[in-house]
């Protein structure tokens, strides 16, 4: 019996000759696309699990004006101990965001994608944000430049957006549904009229439906977004995964609601809850068959830069900017060498683990049929398991199953900053983190301290301290081998038996 | 008469560039309506165009100083639901 790892067809890969760097990605997001479509992507960091430990991104905060009011933003929020959209914290004019951008390129190489999210509406503040992306595509050639919206003003836009070098927009839709979108549209301003419930939402979802149609046509990609929002639109969201993939959309991110009371949005105070981990990635898991799904997304604030879900921008505050000298024509050669060097390390990796993809799985070879495990993983990159499980922020989760391995989602270990349940003399931050593992079997892990291991063991998590610096498939499948080598999932499946009988 | 931004204005901009009088302005702490300039949006729109767009409940006022957007008007949230809330979370 063999076991591949999924997402990697090896089939394009001997045609193709493994010449295009996007040969061999382990995103299964990626791995369905078309290769011009890849080829597009392949060093985003938003659009790959694997880009995003070698690549950083950005957004200025040029864009405060919205035309809209969802129900889970308010528009007054600004706090920089959080990191969620449309939280911004530094208001920058189109000249200081080209400066902050020239700054941040110069001093983090890596980064290569700079995006317009807000903390309003990008569309909603045309001029700054067209002045913006004017300066960029003439002053940083180098960047590939994108944004998001919720669609209200794209159709007119579109035009000018073709204009720019801009090869990605996001549009946020949660909706095809006017009744359902007047339960998370308060209203919208259209044609100089604040339009209220049902009329509002259907002329959002017309005018989103239609710009996302104009922007395929002008060949350009769109990713769209959706916020799951149990009770409201959860079981919507599958229809609206086929209406938007039929229309030319190249990817869907579904994501969580994050709604806490203290955030003041209608949601959190309403006590309107958030989906668990399994909900999300249950509705992900249905989606899938119509439409590529994004399953990384670290839902940034409108001002964040560095490596997905780390924030470097208190080092780019717009005094510590204006103190620096930026000679950009000098910063894009040495930018263009070192991603040329990344470019190099992620081909060799990719290779070599398309070479390792087929893993025997002889030994077990008994003919059964055994349940698919979560497990997850504790990594800072590189493809490999070489993180403390204490010193982990987040977990990548994996499925291992008779199909082989797929990457599923991330988790965050330590939480939003929610004033309550985490900081005071409630629960313990390791009790927390167990928590988010819920679900997961094993933990894989370069080290382990004894307290999280017996209360992970408690919770029914088995600690894994055996493959580190292994690579995260290779080691995820491994450890599934020993699982039905020792029995562990027969116990379980004679045990549901005896339960059932 | 004319129209007036208060202190729980967030500087989103999305009032200045609709005003027909240009007469929104960028003042500190918060952007300033000249009540010279203000008409009211009257003979260009129905609605008093700032007051519209505005996403925060109670930062325009009117001619009689009364709040053209009174809470719970354009977030939906209850009042009495958001005080009920609000003193919770102070409570913990």
């Amino acid at each position: 019996m063999e076991l591949k790892v999924l997402g990697q067809d090896e089939t394009t890969t001997v045609e193709k000759g493994c010449s295009a760097s996007s040969c061999g990605s382990n995103d299964d997001q990626l791995s369905h696309l078309p290769d011009d479509i890849r080829e597009k992507v392949h060093n985003h960091p938003c659009y790959s699990e694997d880009a995003h430990h070698y690549f950083a991104r950005m957004h200025v905060a040029v864009a405060p004006a919205c035309n809209i009011q969802c129900h889970y933003c308010n528009r007054k929020y600004d706090c920089s101990n959080e990191s969620r959209p449309g939280v911004v914290s530094e208001l920058l004019t189109p000249e200081q965001a080209v400066k902050k951008v020239k700054a941040v390129a110069a001093n983090i190489p890596q980064m290569t994608v700079l995006g317009i999210a807000g903390p309003g509406d990008p569309l909603a503040n045309l001029d700054r944000t067209f002045d913006t992306f004017r300066m960029l595509s003439e002053q940083t050639p180098d960047i590939k430049l994108c944004v998001s919206t919720n669609g209200l003003a794209l159709p007119e836009a579109v035009e000018e957006l073709s204009k720019h070098n801009i090869d990605h927009v996001t549009i946020t839709i949660n909706t095809v549904d006017p009744e359902i979108g007047a339960k998370i549209y308060p209203w919208i301003f259209w044609n100089n009229r604040r339009i209220k419930g049902v009329k509002g939402a259907k002329i959002l979802i017309e005018q989103q439906q239609k710009g996302l149609q104009m922007l395929v046509d002008k060949g350009i990609l769109v990713k769209v977004n959706s916020v799951m929002i149990p009770g409201v639109n959860e079981e919507h969201l599958q229809e609206v995964s086929k209406v938007v993939k039929q229309k030319g959309a190249f990817l869907h991110n579904v994501m969580p609601l994050i709604a806490e009371a203290e955030h003041g949005t209608f949601y959190g105070v309403m006590g309107q809850r958030s989906p668990n981990a399994k909900e999300l990635q249950d509705l992900q898991d249905a989606c899938s068959g119509d439409m590529n799904m994004m399953r990384h997304c670290r839902q940034c604030r409108a001002d964040a830069v560095g490596l997905l879900g780390e924030d470097r921008g208190d080092e780019f505050t717009m005094d510590k900017i204006e103190a620096m000298d930026i000679d950009y024509n000098a910063a894009m050669v040495k930018r263009a060498a070192i991603h040329e060097g990344i470019k190099q390390e992620l081909d060799a990796k990719r290779a070599e683990s398309s070479e390792k993809n087929i893993v025997p799985l002889e030994s077990i070879a008994d003919g059964k049929e055994y349940r698919p495990v979560l497990m997850a993983v504790a990594t800072s990159g590189g493809g490999v398991i070489n993180q403390h499980f204490g010193h982990a922020k987040e977990f990548l989760i994996y499925e291992a199953s008779m199909e082989g391995v797929r990457f599923i989602s991330h988790r965050k270990a330590d939480q939003y900053c929610e004033g309550n349940v985490s900081c005071g003399d409630g629960e313990s931050i390791l009790s927390l983190t167990i928590k988010t593992l819920e679900g997961c079997e094993a933990v894989l892990c370069s080290k382990i301290g004894y307290e999280p291991w017996d209360l992970l063991e408690e919770a029914g998590i088995v600690p894994n301290g055996d493959h580190a610096m292994e690579a995260i498939e290779d080691a995820v499948l491994a450890v599934y081998q020993e699982m039905i080598a020792n029995g562990k999932l027969d116990e379980e499946a004679a045990a549901v038996a005896e339960a059932g009988a | 008469m004319s129209l007036e931004i208060i202190e729980s204005c967030v500087n989103c901009w999305a009032c200045e560039p609709l005003c027909p009088n240009d007469a929104i302005y960028e003042a500190s702490p918060t952007l300033m309506i000249d009540p010279v300039k203000c008409t009211e949006c009257e003979g260009d729109f129905s609605d008093p165009q700032c007051a519209t767009i505005c996403p925060i409940e109670g930062a325009i006022l009117d001619g009689f100083g009364e709040e053209i957007n009174p809470p719970g008007s354009l977030t939906g949230i209850p009042p009495e639901k958001m005080t009920e809330v609000m003193a919770e979370i102070q409570a913990r």
